[in-house]
């Protein structure tokens, strides 16, 4: 099928599958949200204590398996990795503290957006001055370095730790946690919610949907595509909310949001800047972890001690707004990010010359 | 004569940004290439076509579409041992 087609579908059942888990009993404007969903994900094994955002979330074990199956069927499931791969767990750790700052990833982000959530819109244009600033830094050859081919091994171990977590949520012995207030306790059926992870995995395999993906295109060559299907979500949603009664238009009082612009645009501007350099939001990690990417697979580790960090750090945001440790972590992330791009164009200079003049 | 841009091992969206700058330093067409003095002219560097190499179907479809939209033909070779895609941009009508 053509790709235009397959990735306004994949937009549109992101879309609409993000609107019926939040019916379905995910916290609302959080059907799907990737950061969260991790950061719960810290908090059901133990990794911290924060007590209403503890449970095994069943959707992003569903993306990376999902990827998996589709990749395998369509012939794309490779090993590759060695790329970079401690820089990109410390990326996918930074990208983890912005989102959680700010309070969603890219994907929850446009969800925010699509229920009325005007504070997402502060985050969308940080999100996209993150990306201006990687896109300036790929543009001048920034890079992590090439991947190579791997044992199937590096390939299987994300999978098998997202099989492995599905089958802790389902026995659910008493050392996993599982929170009974709070966002973490807002939860659809296991099986609704697994099988709506395996559905958008298989098809953001097959579509390549990135968010961070669409800004950096339109900004990089001009070209829609991707965001075509960034999109389709944000108009899904916002009809599916609409009709449903779930659209609230305004800043104050949404849910699992804070009204901080200036730092609703800064955390969003780190995790654009941090996606851009890894080449994907972090769904996109999830993606290309269970395309058999293991250099992915080390962004996912980042960001699970990433969400880990922020909550036993007091570094996510609440409702009540953004905290003072946050805000530190924030300008931290930052900075970090900015000298790892600044080390990546300083990198990409000798190596790449050096290659295509020995191949000539 | 291709020039040829190596981007195997590289994920999106470095291998279009490598192409997108081969395109703008490298005119397209079946001129001549200056063989004396080619440091000196101002001449842009011109080449039959540019061939693209890369190992991921993603970072494929993504060069592709990129050259399309800049108005150029594309033809694509799937060759070697290691899953490798030859990605081949030439001037609009001229394979």
């Amino acid at each position: 099928m053509d790709q235009r087609r397959v990735v306004l579908i994949a937009g549109a059942v992101v879309g609409a599958l993000s609107v019926v888990l939040a019916v379905a009993g995910n916290p609302a404007n959080m059907g799907i949200c990737v950061a969260c969903f991790i950061r719960d994900i810290a908090g059901g094994l133990g990794l911290h204590r924060a007590e209403a955002v503890q449970y095994l979330r069943p959707e992003v074990p569903g993306f990376v398996i999902g990827s998996m199956l589709a990749a395998l069927v369509a012939g794309e499931f490779r090993a590759r990795g060695g790329s970079s791969p401690v820089i990109r767990f410390v990326l996918g750790f930074f990208v983890m503290i912005g989102a959680l700052v700010f309070l969603g990833c890219p994907l929850r982000m446009v969800l925010r957006l699509a229920g009325g959530d005007l504070n997402a819109a502060c985050g969308i244009l940080g999100f996209t001055a993150g990306i201006w600033v990687g896109a300036l830094l790929l543009r001048r050859g920034f890079t992590l370095g090439r991947s190579a081919r791997m044992g199937v091994g590096n390939a299987l171990a994300l999978p098998t730790l997202s099989l492995f977590l599905l089958v802790l949520v389902i026995v659910a012995p008493t050392f996993v946690f599982a929170s009974s207030t709070g966002p973490g306790s807002a939860r659809a059926p296991i099986l609704w919610a697994l099988v709506a992870g395996l559905v958008v995995g298989a098809l953001a395999q097959r579509s390549r949907l990135c968010l961070a993906g669409g800004i950096r295109d339109l900004i990089l060559i001009r070209d829609p595509h991707l965001f075509s299907g960034f999109a389709a979500i944000f108009v899904v949603a916002l009809v599916l909310n609409v009709i449903s009664g779930r659209f609230k238009l305004g800043f104050v009082g949404q849910p699992v949001a804070h009204t901080d612009w200036l730092w609703n645009f800064l955390s969003m501007a780190a995790v654009g800047l941090g996606a851009a350099l890894l080449g994907g939001c972090p769904l996109r990690q999830c993606i290309l972890a269970g395309e058999g990417d293991a250099d992915a697979a080390m962004t996912f580790l980042g960001m699970l001690i990433g969400g880990a960090f922020a909550h036993n750090w007091g570094i996510a945001s609440s409702p009540a707004g953004p905290t003072a440790n946050g805000k530190v972590a924030t300008v931290v992330a930052i900075v970090v990010m900015a000298i790892i791009g600044y080390m990546g164009v300083e990198a990409s200079v000798k190596p790449n010359q050096q290659r295509t003049a020995g191949e000539a | 004569m291709a020039h040829r841009v190596d981007a195997r091992g590289l994920s999106c969206p470095q291998p279009v940004v490598m192409t997108k700058k081969a395109l703008e330093t490298i005119e397209l067409g079946t001129k001549p290439r200056p063989s004396a003095g080619a440091e000196v002219s101002d001449a842009p560097p011109t080449s039959e076509a540019i061939e693209v190499l890369v190992d991921n179907r993603t970072a494929m479809e993504n060069v592709s579409r990129f050259a399309r939209h800049s108005g150029c033909d594309v033809t694509i070779e799937t060759g070697g041992d290691d899953d490798c895609y030859i990605v081949r941009i030439c001037k609009k009508g001229r394979r």
